[in-house]
Formats: C-alpha cells, structure tokens, sequence
C-alpha cells in the first residue's frame, strides 16, 4: 500500500523501486518543503526516507517490499 | 546483553575487497567474520538482485567466497568501534558485538555529488544510483534521461539504461576531451577495457556522447523537467525527466577515522601488506585510494593474506602496482574540473537533510564551525553528501567521526557492549 | 579571553559599560564547552550561592528572549524535576517549598497531570516539579548573539588566536603582546592552562541526539537524582535528563566523569546513560540515533564558578561546570561589576576566584 493505493511489485523489488515505479517522485518533504527522492540510492543521503508501517524514517532504497507493507510518503 | 562473536579476522564490508580478502583468510585456516549492511555480498558493484546479472568473475568470487567457511553476517552495520578491541554491529534491531584479533576495513565508496541549481528535484540522482535502481527492480522504459558526471561508470550505467528502454537524449562528461582521448589512448595495454569500453559505448550508439560538457542547471515544478548544459562557452537546455549526475567516488572513510587510522591524501595510508597505522587493521579496495574492482581485489587479496599472517604472492603485489598507476590515471583524466566550483548559486542548498543553502556558508569557517552556526552536516547522512562536497568548495576537512556511524535505534547503543 | 557564552556574556557586559574589549579566541566563537551544552536554562537549589546565580541569570535570560535571534531557538519550555517514588515526591515538595520561598514560580504535578504532560513517561512515576520559567537555548548561537551585541558596543573579536601567557594587564599571542588595564580569563575547562593555580578540572559528559520525533517530549525532563550526580566527585555517574530541541530532535544526557582531556567516547557509559534514561522513557528506545559526543564542563571543587579578581589587573570568569549557559549574563554582569568597581548586583564572595577551596576527596 502507498499512501493508502493498493501496488503489486516484482519480487524481491525495494520499496524505492515501488514506489518510483507507481510514478511516486517526492518520497519525503524536506525542512523548508521542498519535495525531495533518492538521490544516491545505497542508504547513504537520506532523501528516500519514508514511513513503513509506521515506523518513521526508513530508508525506501535499502528495505525490500514485503506484502501488505503500508507505505507512507511525504513526511 | 549484546551477542558476543570472537573470530580471528573480521572484515568490514562485502564489495570485491572484502570477499577477496574474506576468501584468502579463510582459506589460510583463520576464523573470518564478513560484515555488510546490504542482504546479499557484493557491494555496490556486484550487486545482485531482483533484475540484476553481474559478470562471470563476480560469481565466481561470491561462489568462492560461499566455499571459503568465512562466516558472512549480512545486513549488519557497524555503528560504533574501538581499536584492537570490538565492533558494535547493528543486525535487525539487535546488537552485535564481534572481536576480532584483525580487522580489515573495506568499506568501499560513494559517489560524489556536487551541488548545482535544480540538483535536489525529485528525479536528479547519481550514475551509480540509477544503476543500483535498476537492480532493484525500478523501470527505466521511455523515461527521458541526460547521464552526466565525470568517469567511466558514465558509460555501462547509459548502456544499461538504453538497454532497459530509457531514451538516453545525452551522455556528458565533464572531463576535457584531451584528457578523455589521451586516457583511452592509454589503454592500449590493457586491450579488455578498450573492448568493454567499446561495447558500452555501442549499448548506446544512437546518443551523443560529449567531453567536456557539464551540467550547469536543473528545472522543474516539483520534479526535473528540463536541464541545462554548458561546455564552458555556450550554454543549452534540453528537456529531461530523468538526470543521472555524479563525478566520480568518494571512499567511505567514516570506520578508519572512527578508528583514528592514519590518513594521506585524503584516503587510508597503509603499507605493503595493507596494514593502516594500527597494527590489527587492514585496509583494502577504494578506502586507500578509488581505483576500481580489479585493484579492490588485489588489495582485498593483500590484506586478507597478511591478516591471516601470510605472505602476498610476487604477483599480487605487481598487479597492485600496476593497477594502481591505472587508477591514478584514471583520476587524474576524470578529476572534477575547476568551472564545478562556481556552479551553485547563492541559493543553491549544500547540505540537503537540513536545507543550508550556499550563501550561509563562509568560506573560510572550516566543516565544524559551520556545522554550529548553520546545522550543516548535522542531519542523518552526518555530513556524508555535504561533506565531500565542501572539501571540493572550500577545501574544508571533515569534522570528527562521531558515532552511531548510521542512525541506529537507541536500545542499540544502550546494550552494555 | 575565551568566546565561550561565559566570554560572550562578559564581553556584552563590559562593552555595554562603555569600555573597549577585545575578546580572543583560540578557535571560533562557541566552538568549546558551549558547543557540547544542553542549553538548558534552570533555577537550581543546590546551594544559597548556586541559586542567587542561577535565579538572577535565568531573569537576565527571559529579559532577553524577546530580542534573541531566531538561531537562538529560545524556548520557554520549562523543566519537570521527576519523583520517581513517594520519597521522591516528598523532596518534590521540599525543593518546591524552597523555590517558593524565594520567589520563583513553581508547581507540584501529580501522577496523572505529569502523564498527561508527558504522555511517553513510564507509568508509575508519583509525580514531578514544575518550573514553568525555566528555558532553553541552542547555545552556539546564543553565544554569537551575545558577541554581536558586544560588537555593538564596539567590542572586536579576535578568532584563530592563541595566547601563549597571561598576567595582570598583558597577554602574549601568537600575533604579539597586548597591554591592557584588565585581562579576563574566560577560558572554561582550559582556564587552568594559563593560570595554573585555578582550581578548574575538565569533567567530561556524555550527550546524544537523535533524529526528529516532533512532540515526543515537550518539556526539559530532569531526574530528581541530578544532584546527586553533580555530587559524585571521584566516580563515573549518569542522571537522566532529556531536552526537546526546536527541530523536534531529543536531547539525552547526562554523565559525568573526570578522564583528564581524553575526548573519546566511553561507551559503557554512554550504555548506563541511555539505560537510565529507557527507564524514564521507555519508548526512546526505538528512536533512532545520529551523533554522540562529549564535552568538558569546566568544574570546581565546590561547584561554584569563579567570577572576579584574581589580583589587580587579572580577573577570572570560568569554572561554570554544567551550569554555564544558564549562569553566562549574570556572571558578565557580576564581573562587570567587579571590574567597574562598583557594588555588584550579589554577594561576590560565594564566587570569589581566590576563595579557600575544599581539600580534594
């Protein structure tokens, strides 16, 4: 689920790759709101941080989805 | 209380030089812990997944590596250390406390970013980056993509795209095209890169590659629409909505430091054997200086045979020295070039986690000081994409290690080690 | 001599009185002890002089609030001293008695108005003090708010300085002697270094931050057990103590050990610190970690800092332990005074640098 839109992935597909494949561009909102997405996608910036199951700042290129995984972006 | 591991070597990081060094370990009769953060070895390099093949050699090594009886502890990240005395690793929400007799540290590279205008829209990303995306599982089909940057990863990374369906509108290195030519004529002794480079290129014939064009800017509502481009002279726009821009590596040196080894040259100083400043630590593969697979896992080799106490073969050490004046070819043709310095604005953020723009920062202030006055590098990523690009901006050293070396839950750093 | 707070505040005092500072700094502005500081603004009882100091300084500070720049994250959020018992309850209503009685705001929290305060509590603590004027500040910014209102009054700050001696009316640098009327040690843990008489010891602390869980506490959160700890002379000790900071980051402190100026991190201490710290706040445990680091506060034998004179010519202001960001304007005013020689706004004697100091252990 991502932002409450059922998705069906590959698997063994990391939620980055859901969530850019569902058209998702803006993971996470920065401190001054600007829309932000990976940028070095091997768990070193930061910027594809969401919330999984409401567990807040998970980094979306390093977790593999999972099914029913509720996936939330823009935080 | 933490799980205890006692092992004789301990290597940090599952990339070539790892495995190599993990491998010859092992095979010398010595207790060998591999560490890595990601599920699988191979790094970042040889990553393997989803929709992801990698080249014979890989498998071969990762196959060898699965017969060596080194005990692999994946998706671990060491947090925290104290020379000669123990990593504290974070598994699954649990601590782990591994002691090893040696420790060797390959902990490999990351990709330098340097910032421009637009560079923090959604759909700007590193070369590397797009490449590990596409192992992921992302799709890539019809996308509209500029890949720029400065090295030789620029090249497989638009053959992979353009084999994945993307509609790869230019490749652009930044290096000068005397640079780039008198480089390739330098491989002529070694005819196998000249060949893979060649093919790379034919994977994407039909899009231009240029030297010595940069990127100047990046637009876009709310997500990348269009770049714009220079060769120093003449500037240009195109419309893109993907942007895959990196120059080059930065070796993760974040554990050495932590660890107080001795630096040079802005990477890991060791000997003949590899061994850094400590006597128990070892380091192999980009850390000591970015230079690619083939060297990571010579060095890898090196330094797994002298933490187990063993002499190197003569021709390991010839190799080494051999692709290591290769590598140092290679960064000097590919080293960002000066006009990188001036491409961000007054309002261009530096630091991403907490949005510093660059006319906060003084030039003169140092990483720390800044840090104080402005929050940069203060964020999750500690410094890690900030950082290397100050060093280019301002020549400013990187503030102390500080540990957790990632974030980590509290409860980990809580458990009596 | 120092940009620490303490240097800022008694530069902002000293300009303000008309005369012409120069401040020296070895590295840059608040890059020291005051850089690793909570910030964390507090009335404390431990002692008639502590409390005098604190009292007034925490006055001076909300005087100021107003004009803080925004860096300053100045807030208002007053501290919860916790009981975690009915003993602890009972020395709850003692401290407030005390506070009361000198006229400082204070209200007794029963178990179920604290754990609607602060609802990430554990259940079963008995209650808490209340000291709604107590604040905090990111204290970098406040020491370089306080330097640029010196600057106003027309004092210069000298950074990347390093002085190599001190005596009454002169200091050699690396760039040459000054002559002056009056040289201000303000060094705080390293005060000692220059004046090797002063009964200043670096006493290392322990903080960790993590990343931001806004809301997850809202008030500056303090054992009742704190004193003790700032008691333990010859040990290592922890007291929990937990701060919101204005990017919703959480702040846990606190330890305290003398490990002369060996900054590494000492991570079985940092385990006790977070451990005590779990038991007050059980879910902290799941948050997530970005950076430890330790500090040195600058301590004295009797808590107490050293503002004054130490012979004509040659005046001391440091020695805070871990109280300096709270006590920097009035100590700058006390020590203006002092310079100035006129009578100053409290009994200096308590804080005299030349004052007998108790025998060590």
């Amino acid at each position: 689920m991502i932002d409450g839109r059922s998705v069906t992935v590959e698997a063994g597909a990391t939620v980055a790759a859901a969530l850019l494949n569902d058209g998702v561009t803006a993971f996470r909102t920065s401190v001054a709101g600007e829309p932000r997405g990976p940028l070095c996608a091997m768990g070193v910036c930061f910027e594809c941080r969401v919330k999984i199951d409401g567990v807040p700042h998970r980094r979306a290129c390093l977790e593999p989805c999972v099914p029913g995984q509720r996936i939330e972006t823009g935080g | 209380m933490a799980e205890r591991i006692e092992t004789d070597v301990a290597v940090v990081g599952a990339g070539p030089a790892g495995v190599a060094a993990a491998c010859r370990a092992a095979e010398c009769g010595a207790r060998v812990v591999l560490v890595d953060e990601n599920p699988r070895p191979g790094g970042q390099i040889w990553r393997h997944g989803a929709a992801a093949a990698i080249p014979a050699a890989a498998r071969a090594w990762l196959a060898r590596l699965q017969r060596s009886g080194a005990r692999l502890v994946m998706g671990a990240a060491v947090v925290d250390a104290a020379p000669e005395a123990w990593l504290l690793v974070e598994q699954g929400g649990h601590c782990l406390r591994i002691e090893a007799r040696q420790l060797v540290l390959a902990t490999g590279a990351r990709e330098l970013f340097l910032p421009f205008p637009g560079w923090t829209l959604p759909n700007v990303m590193g070369v590397g980056a797009a490449q590990a995306l596409l192992k992921s599982g992302v799709s890539f089909r019809g996308r509209e993509v500029v890949v720029a940057g400065s090295g030789p990863l620029l090249l497989p990374v638009a053959a992979a795209l353009a084999a994945a369906g993307a509609r790869l509108r230019l490749v652009a290195e930044q290096a000068p095209a005397a640079d780039v030519r008198r480089f390739a004529a330098g491989l002529w002794r070694q005819p196998g890169k000249l060949a893979l480079a060649a093919r790379y290129r034919a994977g994407f014939l039909r899009t231009p590659y240029r030297t010595g064009v940069w990127i100047a800017a990046a637009r876009g509502d709310g997500r990348l629409q269009q770049v714009t481009l220079t060769d120093g002279r003449a500037t240009w726009s195109m419309a893109c909505d993907l942007l895959c821009c990196a120059h080059g590596l930065v070796p993760n040196l974040e554990l050495p430091r932590l660890l107080r080894c001795g630096l040079a040259q802005g990477a890991v100083a060791v000997d003949e054997q590899q061994r850094t400043s400590l006597a128990a630590v070892y380091c192999a593969g980009e850390p000591t200086g970015v230079g690619g697979v083939e060297r990571a896992l010579v060095e890898g080799e090196i330094a797994g045979l002298a933490a187990a106490d063993q002499p190197a073969e003569a021709g390991l050490r010839a190799r080494r020295a051999r692709l290591r004046r290769f590598a140092a070819a290679l960064r000097a043709a590919f080293r960002p070039r000066d006009e990188l310095r001036r491409l961000a604005d007054p309002r261009t953020l530096v630091c991403r986690c907490e949005d510093v723009a660059l006319s906060r920062l003084q030039p003169g202030w140092g990483m720390r000081q800044a840090k104080l006055v402005t929050r940069t590098g203060m964020g999750p990523c500690q410094g890690r994409i900030c950082g290397p690009a100050l060093e280019f901006l301002f020549g400013w050293e990187p503030d102390t290690v500080r540990p957790p070396l990632k974030p980590v839950a509290l409860s980990i750093l809580g458990e009596e080690p | 001599m120092g940009a620490g707070i303490v240097g800022a505040a008694c530069a902002e005092a000293l300009a303000r009185e008309g005369l012409r500072v120069l401040v020296l700094e070895s590295a840059f502005a608040g890059g020291g002890a005051t850089a690793a500081a909570m910030g964390h603004l507090v009335v404390m009882d431990d002692s008639e002089p502590q409390f005098a100091l604190t009292a007034w300084s925490r006055r001076l500070w909300t005087e100021l609030a107003s004009e803080l720049s925004p860096e300053c994250e100045d807030d208002p959020c007053g501290t919860f001293w916790l009981a975690a018992d009915e003993v602890e309850l009972a020395l709850v209503q003692r401290k407030a008695a005390f506070y009361r009685n000198r006229g400082v705001a204070v209200d007794v929290l029963s178990a179920s108005e604290l754990a609607l305060a602060e609802p990430q509590l554990r259940p079963g603590l008995a209650g808490a003090l209340y000291v709604p004027g107590d604040r905090v500040v990111y204290p970098p910014s406040a020491a370089r708010w306080l330097l640029a209102r010196a600057a106003n009054y027309g004092a210069q700050l000298r950074e990347g300085c390093t002085v190599r001696s001190l005596g009454p009316r002169r200091v050699e640098t690396d760039a040459g002697r000054i002559e002056t009327d009056c040289v201000v040690n303000a060094a705080g843990a390293g005060a000692a270094r220059l004046m090797p008489g002063l009964p200043i010891e670096p006493r290392k602390g322990h903080l960790v931050i993590t990343d931001r869980y806004p809301g997850f506490v809202r008030h500056e959160l303090v054992e009742l057990g704190y004193l003790k700890s700032a008691h333990t002379l010859n040990k290592e000790s922890v007291a929990f103590n937990v701060q919101p900071r204005a990017t919703g980051q959480i702040l846990v402190g606190s330890s305290r050990e003398f490990a002369g100026w060996d900054a590494a991190l000492n991570p079985p201490l940092r385990a006790r610190m977070l451990a005590r710290a779990f038991e007050y706040l059980p879910a902290l445990r799941s948050l997530h970690a970005l950076r430890s680091w330790t500090g040195f506060r600058p301590a004295t034998p009797d808590k107490l800092p050293l503002i004054g004179p130490w012979e004509p010519g040659l005046f001391v202001a440091a020695g805070h332990e871990g109280l300096g960001i709270t006590t920097a304007p009035a100590s700058g005013r006390l020590l203006a005074d002092l310079v100035v020689g006129r009578t100053p706004g409290l009994d200096p004697a308590p804080y005299a640098p030349t004052r007998a100091m108790p025998a060590p252990g």
